[in-house]
């Protein structure tokens, strides 16, 4: 914020204006950070906050299917899902996106066609981004040709752990070239990152970069998404949006698995960034164990107790 | 735009059964006052009167001072460390047992918000008795001899803001030295006291040891002039304090005094933003602003000033002002109207001395004592809100330019209680702490407790030490 005095434009113009730009930004103290996330969590959301709160989370839900043993009939069975959460419920609303790897992007966006529900992949090498950048541009190119209208990309920590922050910031520019009209989200794997004053930084060069939505995890490393972490996240676009007049969103990802979590993280959303990030557009979960445990604290809100697993579908 | 309403969450008040009148604890039991008069304790969020309390006189001070004075000769004072222990642990435990209901209780009386009585209040409470409870048996290894001998009866009186607390930062030393106690709660919020009675009745401490004496100023005055007394603790005013000062001089009672403040909270222009923000917030408006140590003095550096007071602004706006029972409310209810007429008062002296007031947008409840979370910015040196304590939610903003002005600035005032720093530069938060004339100073964080961890003042804050090895001190002969 107090960083405010350099063009941005020229920011991005060499590696010393970057790195300065970048360690210029306020710091995050740890012990203060972890306990205000800890305050909002104590916030206690019931009854008609939380029928809309539940909802609202089902809307941000980004489902997901990343295993090696993906088959186009589990891909499809995901859709339906994604369509129709709760058979039982028709007011139940269809969740924001399903998330596949770039091969089965043709299975996802056939079986989405008209829905509603975007069709996301993961390219640039997930989970590692260890590969040669033109594969990375390739792979992001040809999801978007697919269908794709939504592009979840893992940033290179290598690079940006090494201080590289031009290349890094250089990728990112490329991907969003090679998404065209696709959204593009960065996975800054924030498990890797390690403190808050990197997330931070990498927030930012994500966002200058052209990032739409800047995003915790790849779910395949631990410590994924936690409040703090999302909480600067969110702090970074208010600050950003303050300073460049854009909107960039926030999505946390990994290890969200309870309606309860959810709703934290919505009060987090609703409290830091503000009431404006309190949209599909502006705020994801990707999460697929979450919508279940929706689904059943939605069952419980409208006849009065728990049902168990075998009153939602397995996916 | 979506609304994010929440929907209220009230915590249920039939958890503290509040019985319609109340009377004096002295000698193990409840019993009549003989000479006292009657008064009401109101809840300060809806003027409602939760009961009558009974407000000792002179007479009722002497039989709890003999009484207490009896206990110390025949039971505490000669009673093994080790087993003075048993019982401060078993309050301790009944502490945390029956934290809820103490909570709300506390809440209740006192107009704080149930999220801070839960969350910091009473956790607090069961800490310090725990920790000194720990400390009963190896008094002769605090540093203060090998035979540190307790005073004899503690005189203790106590102010509104945090009621429970104080009786714990009071009471738990106290004991723990083999001291007995006569306590005087503030008139307006006597319940929590009350019930801790209840709670000694409980453990079975021996009768005479806690003597429980409710009342106003002249059941305090009654207590400080007492003859029987060894040893007096006073935390309140500055006002009241000199007065006791005043009054004990020459006789051979000792007087701890924990009084006003007006803490400067300094922000560098490397402070971590957020956090600082948030260690604002915390600082003038956790407990409405009503405590000794609040971070009343916003010291900002002048490059910074204006995008910290833009963060601090929205933040604000976040603040959930009302019930103080609601599990949601950030901001409670101010303790008595004699105390909202004075932050009121001074409020307008600000606005009339030329600073900028500015408030959140925020519905305040009808009836009740309620007063929005304020910040003055434009503040000098030069007016009174920036001099005087206001004791509420009202947070005066100045500016400076250098560390050594920030340090100037920050000592230019007649308190010496606590002081904060928010900085990302460890050699600085350590060179301007060190030139700091207050008892506590917190990096980064502020009004943050912990019962190993001593607290006091200089100058008009007061004098001596509660909490830590060093609060033993003031309740040993050595």
């Amino acid at each position: 914020m107090t960083a405010t005095a350099a063009p941005l434009a020229e920011v991005a113009g060499s590696q010393t204006a970057l790195r300065a730009f970048l360690h210029g930004l306020p710091g995050v103290d740890q012990v203060g950070a972890e306990q205000r996330a800890a305050g909002l969590a104590t916030r206690s959301i019931k009854t008609t906050a939380k029928a809309w709160a539940l909802d609202l989370a089902v809307r941000m839900i980004d489902l997901t299917t990343l295993e090696g043993a993906d088959t186009p009939g589990k891909v499809r069975a995901l859709c339906a899902k994604a369509q129709r959460p709760d058979p039982t419920d028709p007011t139940c609303p269809p969740v924001a996106a399903v998330c596949v790897y770039p091969a089965l992007v043709p299975v996802a966006a056939d079986a989405l066609a008209g829905s509603g529900v975007h069709v996301a992949s993961v390219a640039t090498a997930f989970p590692a981004g260890q590969s040669p950048l033109p594969g990375r541009l390739t792979e992001t190119a040809e999801a978007v040709a697919a269908g794709a209208d939504e592009i979840d990309m893992v940033i290179n920590r290598g690079a940006f752990l090494a201080g590289r922050y031009l290349e890094v910031y250089e990728e990112i520019a490329a991907v969003k070239q090679a998404c065209g009209e696709a959204h593009l989200k960065v996975i800054l794997e924030t498990g890797e990152l390690v403190t808050y004053d990197n997330v931070r930084r990498a927030a930012w060069l994500a966002i200058l970069a052209g990032a739409d939505v800047v995003k915790t995890s790849t779910g395949k490393v631990q410590p994924a998404a936690t409040l703090p972490v999302t909480m600067v996240l969110l702090e970074a676009v208010r600050d950003a949006r303050d300073v460049t007049g854009r909107q960039v969103g926030v999505k946390a990802a990994g290890g969200i698995r309870s309606a309860k979590d959810a709703i934290r993280y919505l009060v987090l959303v609703n409290e830091v960034a503000g009431a404006e990030w309190l949209d599909p557009a502006w705020f994801r979960f990707g999460a697929s164990t979450l919508l279940n445990d929706l689904l059943m604290q939605r069952q419980r809100l409208a006849t009065g107790h728990y049902s168990g697993p075998d009153y939602v579908t397995l996916d | 735009m979506p609304q994010f309403e929440y929907a209220p969450a009230p915590e249920s008040r039939e958890l503290a059964s509040i019985q319609a009148s109340y009377r004096l604890f002295i000698g193990g039991e409840f019993v009549d006052p003989t000479d006292g008069d009657v008064g009401k304790t109101v809840n300060p969020a809806t003027e409602e009167v939760l009961a009558e309390v009974a407000e000792a006189g002179a007479a009722d001070v002497d039989a709890a001072v003999r009484a207490a004075r009896t206990a110390y000769e025949q039971v505490w004072g000669p009673m093994p460390g080790s087993e003075r222990a048993k019982y401060l642990f078993r309050i301790a435990r009944l502490i945390a047992e029956r934290s809820r209901e103490l909570a709300v209780l506390e809440s209740l009386d006192n107009g704080k918000p149930i999220r801070e009585s839960r969350d910091v209040d009473l956790p607090q409470v069961a800490a310090y008795f725990f920790y000194y409870a720990g400390w009963a048996d190896k008094l002769p290894y605090a540093g203060f001899g090998p035979q540190p001998q307790p005073l004899g009866v503690a005189g203790q009186v106590i102010p509104w803001n945090f009621p429970l607390l104080m009786l714990a930062w009071k009471i738990a030393p106290a004991l723990a030295c083999g001291n007995t106690v006569v306590l005087k709660p503030a008139e307006t919020t006597p319940l929590t006291a009350l019930r801790f009675a209840e709670i000694c009745q409980q453990a079975d401490l021996p009768p005479g040891v806690v003597n429980i004496v409710t009342g106003a100023g002249e059941t305090g005055a009654a207590l400080v002039g007492h003859p029987g007394v060894d040893k007096l603790a006073f935390t309140g005013s500055t006002e009241v304090g000199k007065q006791i000062a005043r009054r004990v001089a020459g006789t051979r009672k000792r007087l701890t005094l924990e009084l006003g403040g007006k803490a400067a909270n300094i922000v560098f222009d490397d402070a971590p933003v957020d956090q600082a923000v948030e260690g604002i917030v915390n600082g003038i408006f956790f407990n409405q602003g009503q405590v000794c140590c609040a971070g009343s003095r916003l010291l900002v550096q002048e490059s910074v000033a204006e995008p910290l007071l833009a963060a601090l602004r929205r933040r604000m706006a976040t603040l959930r002002v009302g019930d103080p029972l609601d599990k949601n409310t950030d901001v409670g209810a101010v303790n008595s109207a004699a105390q909202l007429a004075r932050i009121t008062e001074l409020a307008q002296a600000g606005a009339a001395e030329g600073a900028q007031p500015w408030s959140p947008p925020c519905q305040l409840p009808e009836r009740g004592f309620w007063f929005a979370p304020t910040i003055f910015t434009g503040v000098t040196q030069a007016h009174r809100i920036a001099r005087e304590e206001i004791f509420g939610p009202v947070l005066s903003v100045l500016t400076f330019r250098t560390p050594a002005e920030a340090v100037e600035k920050a000592n230019n005032t007649p308190y010496g209680l606590s002081a904060g720093i928010w900085s990302e530069k460890g050699s600085r938060i350590l060179s301007v702490a060190d030139q700091l004339r207050a008892g506590v100073v917190w990096a980064n964080t502020f009004n943050r407790f912990d019962p190993t961890s001593p607290f006091g003042g200089y100058r008009e804050s007061g004098y001596g030490r509660e909490g830590g090895r060093h609060g033993l001190e003031a309740y040993l002969a050595h």
